[in-house]
């Protein structure tokens, strides 16, 4: 589905990525897991074309997507959820959704400001379509509140739905248990499970061992920059070096 | 040979333009603030030091240090009243409240001295200079000894003292310059006091040459800012040159082309830079700011 | 919910038919008066408020350049009509035309530019503009200003005096008015919101930022042109003095203090900044200070505007209501 072929990143003199090779394959859960600083939000953001590669290529399907902007990629399936949660703030939980549904209505500033009759029918339907992907994350009891006043495991749940409302291939999610309690993880966990069961494949970059070894298909494990293995869970649990890795960093 | 007064008259303003343009770029580099009110130093450095001598009979020198003194004042109310009470400012809002700033400044200066125009005197007479076949006033001798004292004097004090040294960690990376002790605050201070005593410095030295009023402010610090664009917002020599590189252009433009247009200029140069090359002129790579 | 959005779309109607009312009627306690002449640039002012805010307040893009448009406008229109003896209509579409064309040219490089460089490259557009306008004496009539444009007439019906043109000019401000309410409501105006708070946010969503910034930048020309071809034909002389850099800060603070990313606050703002110099004419050369203070003022201390801030006050002291902004 998603694959990555040499790719490498450097800012200025630092190397932040290089020689990162893998697949993401259709229909699985993959976890890329590191130690801080190993280059996985970079990677993320390469993938989705925040950043260009500085070599190697970004394939989705048979299409080579190196040079396309974030905009496109979303369009043809490739979405992510961020690390601090990026909602936009000053807008209702509601709205937040409708503009994940944008890539999947195409009324354009004419229509808009004319109020054409088709533009009232399709506003229509995105709203109960926002609404349903609200249902979908279990939150549409918040459907009114301003995203920005939503405590931080409702803003993580309400990403996910926004994400969702591109109806994405792969959804690339940068740490989502991050500042979620246990129960709040829990039902991540279920939560993620369900996407995939939609057909959507996952990837998610994850520091919570637990929660990557109970949902994952496949591990990446990257270390300062470089990829250090690829296996099942089973395989990284047993890996000698994964191990040595991490325990030359203190847990946090 | 007309070429060569157009050079030395552009030279002149260029190095008023390369002032304006590092004390655009101080306050840039410890805040990221771009500062509108800039050009507002600049004009109260002139109209402070007319006033000083025709209402408190100072003599040029003492006029000069109360002008710059005075102008320094402004730019610590300033960073104490409008910037500091917003932490977590929006670039937006910062923009907003430096044109407020700007034009109530302005608006006081008006109301307080009048919309005329006045001329400072020359520092040391207006005899004429002969250099081959062109002149040099006095006054541009004192313009161009000023820039290089300033070059010279803001080289030794961001590379060779500690409050200098510590200045730049801030620009680098406020954080980590906190962190080890530093304190930011007192460095975004410090930067208003540099920046609004060089900023007056400028507008003083040119005053004899241009005349100066309430109004002069937005042309200067715009153009200012011109020259730190082209230099790439660097505190150091990449601006001198964009203030000089502008200034001659200018004069070459206004003394062979068409002096109405001699404004549009520096804002065609800017539009142009901020288009192509908005790390500036001399800078190479690629500036990422995520 | 969907009832409860029907129910604030209805509202959405009927605040509009209210405002529509009000603005019909205003005129009618000064008949011939004075204050009826301040209203009509109220009107000019609000189509130029409103202009600035889908751009600043929802899209969150600063321009310092918006006089640039509203000159480009009136001086379109004055050259058309004097110098070319052109149709005021023809010429008043054709110059809406060419002003959104050069505005959606501009546009692409300009709207790379974030923050404070977006501020200064906009800066630079006005300048430039108001140096032309100046400088092509013979076209403009130089800083001597151009004078002679003839009023706008339909048939045999001429807007010749204040009633008229106040009628006039509402007119075009409520129609702008409305497709701007429209549009903040909509898809695009959910695009344009999303780029304000996340623009990186909003890409990954699929929402094209570069695209719709140009748009929103060229509307906002569009409806300022507009504002300058009325304003020519209402006032039939016209200066650069009147879109230099000074009249894009005015319309900066007029947006700042109705309220960033409020239609209404536009007008609330043009109409509060067009009548305090005419409060305030005994201080004369107060204004720029007033301006000054309030810019900073209001950023610091009710980044809201007015129209949002006055309801919060008011919810303060009577905490029990709330009201629906």
């Amino acid at each position: 589905m998603l694959r990555l072929e040499g790719i490498g990143k450097r800012f200025g003199g630092l190397t932040a990525l290089s020689g990162i090779t893998f697949s993401v394959i259709e229909g699985s859960i993959t976890g890329i897991i590191g130690p801080n600083g190993a280059g996985k939000t970079t990677l993320f953001n390469v993938a989705t074309g925040i950043y260009p590669p500085s070599e190697g290529a970004v394939l989705l399907g048979e299409k080579n997507i190196s040079a396309l902007p974030p905009e496109r990629r979303a369009r043809i399936g490739l979405v992510r959820t961020f690390q601090n949660i990026e909602l936009f703030g000053k807008m209702t939980v509601l709205e937040n959704v409708m503009v994940g549904l944008h890539t999947q209505s195409k009324c354009g500033f004419l229509a808009c400001s004319l109020r054409m009759p088709w533009q009232m029918s399709e506003e229509r339907r995105i709203r109960e379509k926002a609404l349903e992907w609200l249902d979908f994350v279990g939150i549409p009891d918040l459907a009114d509140v301003e995203a920005g006043a939503l405590p931080f495991g409702k803003g993580r749940l309400l990403e996910i739905a926004r994400a969702m409302a591109l109806e994405p291939k792969i959804l690339l999610m940068d740490e989502p248990a991050a500042g979620l309690n246990s129960r709040e993880t829990a039902e991540l966990a279920e939560l993620i499970k369900k996407i995939r069961d939609l057909g959507v494949t996952v990837a998610l970059v994850e520091h919570d061992m637990d929660l990557v070894m109970d949902i994952c298909d496949q591990i990446v494990v990257l270390n300062l920059g470089t990829m250090l293995a690829q296996g099942t869970p089973r395989e990284i649990q047993e890996n000698p070096e994964v191990i040595a890795a991490y325990l030359g960093e203190s847990e946090d | 040979m007309e070429l060569l007064q157009f050079v030395i008259s552009g030279l002149a303003t260029g190095s008023i333009y390369a002032l304006i343009g590092l004390s655009f770029a101080i306050i840039f580099n410890s805040t990221g603030i771009i500062n509108f009110a800039q050009g507002e130093f600049v004009m109260l450095g002139g109209v402070l030091t007319i006033c000083a001598i025709t209402l408190l009979k100072l003599p040029l020198l003492a006029a000069i240090l109360a002008a710059v003194a005075g102008t320094t004042l402004v730019g610590i109310i300033f960073e104490r009243f409008a910037i500091r009470p917003l932490k977590n400012a929006t670039p937006l809002s910062l923009i907003i409240i430096t044109i407020g700033a700007s034009i109530l400044i302005r608006g006081v200066v008006m109301l307080l001295f009048g919309k005329d125009t006045q001329a400072l005197p020359a520092f040391s007479g207006t005899t004429p200079i002969e250099v081959g076949s062109a002149t040099l006033l006095p006054q541009h001798l004192w313009i161009f000894g000023v820039t290089i004292l300033v070059i010279i004097g803001s080289r030794l004090f961001f590379h060779h003292t500690i409050t200098g040294k510590a200045m730049r960690a801030c620009s680098f990376n406020r954080r980590a310059a906190s962190l080890v002790g530093i304190s930011v605050w007192r460095m975004v201070l410090l930067s208003f006091v540099i920046s609004s005593a060089l900023g007056s410095l400028a507008g003083v030295i040119i005053a004899p040459l241009t005349m100066t009023a309430y109004d002069v402010g937005v042309m200067l610090g715009l153009k200012g800012f011109c020259a730190a664009i082209m230099g790439g917002m660097g505190s150091g020599l990449g601006t001198v040159l964009g203030g000089l590189i502008l200034g001659i252009l200018e004069s070459l433009g206004a003394g062979l082309l068409s002096s109405g247009y001699k404004d549009a200029i520096a804002f065609f140069i800017l539009l142009l830079i901020l288009f192509v090359r908005p790390q500036g002129l001399f800078k190479k790579g690629e500036t990422e700011r995520v | 919910m969907a009832k409860k959005k029907k129910v604030a779309l209805k509202s959405d109607k009927i605040k509009f038919l209210v405002f529509c009312l009000v603005v019909l009627l205003a005129p009618l306690p000064f008949a011939k008066g004075y204050l009826s002449n301040v209203l009509i640039f109220v009107g000019v002012n609000s189509m130029l408020a409103l202009g600035l805010n889908l751009l600043l307040g929802y899209a969150g893009q600063i321009s310092l350049g918006q006089a640039a448009f509203f000159g480009l406008g009136a001086y379109g229109s004055g050259v058309l009509t004097t110098q070319f003896t052109m149709n005021p209509w023809l010429a008043m579409v054709l110059v809406a035309v060419s002003v959104a064309l050069f505005a959606f040219l501009i546009g692409f490089p300009v709207l790379k530019l974030k923050g404070h460089y977006l501020a200064m490259a906009t800066l630079g557009v006005g300048i430039i503009a108001n140096i032309a306008f100046n400088e092509t004496v013979d076209l403009t009539g130089g800083p001597s200003g151009l004078s002679g444009i003839p009023n706008l007439s339909i048939g045999g019906f001429t807007f010749d005096n204040d009633l008229k043109n106040y009628y006039l000019v509402w007119g075009f401000a409520l129609v702008a008015i409305l497709l701007s309410l429209n549009l903040v409501n909509s898809r695009v105006g959910r695009g344009l919101r999303a780029i304000h708070d996340s623009e990186v946010a909003a890409r990954v969503m699929g929402v094209n930022a570069r695209i719709m910034k140009v748009q929103v930048f060229t509307f906002s020309a569009l409806i300022s042109a507009l504002a300058g071809s009325l304003y020519a034909h209402v006032v039939t002389f016209i200066s650069p003095t009147s879109f230099s850099f000074a009249v894009s800060v005015e319309l900066l603070t007029m947006v700042v203090i109705g309220g960033l990313g409020s239609v209404y606050g536009s007008i609330l703002g043009a109409l509060l900044l067009t009548l305090l110099p005419e409060l305030l004419r005994a201080f004369q050369d107060f204004d720029i200070i007033v301006y000054g203070l309030l810019l900073i003022s209001m950023t610091i201390y009710l980044p809201g505007g007015l129209v949002r801030g006055i309801p919060e006050l008011f919810r303060r002291l009577v905490p029990a209501r709330r009201g629906n902004a």
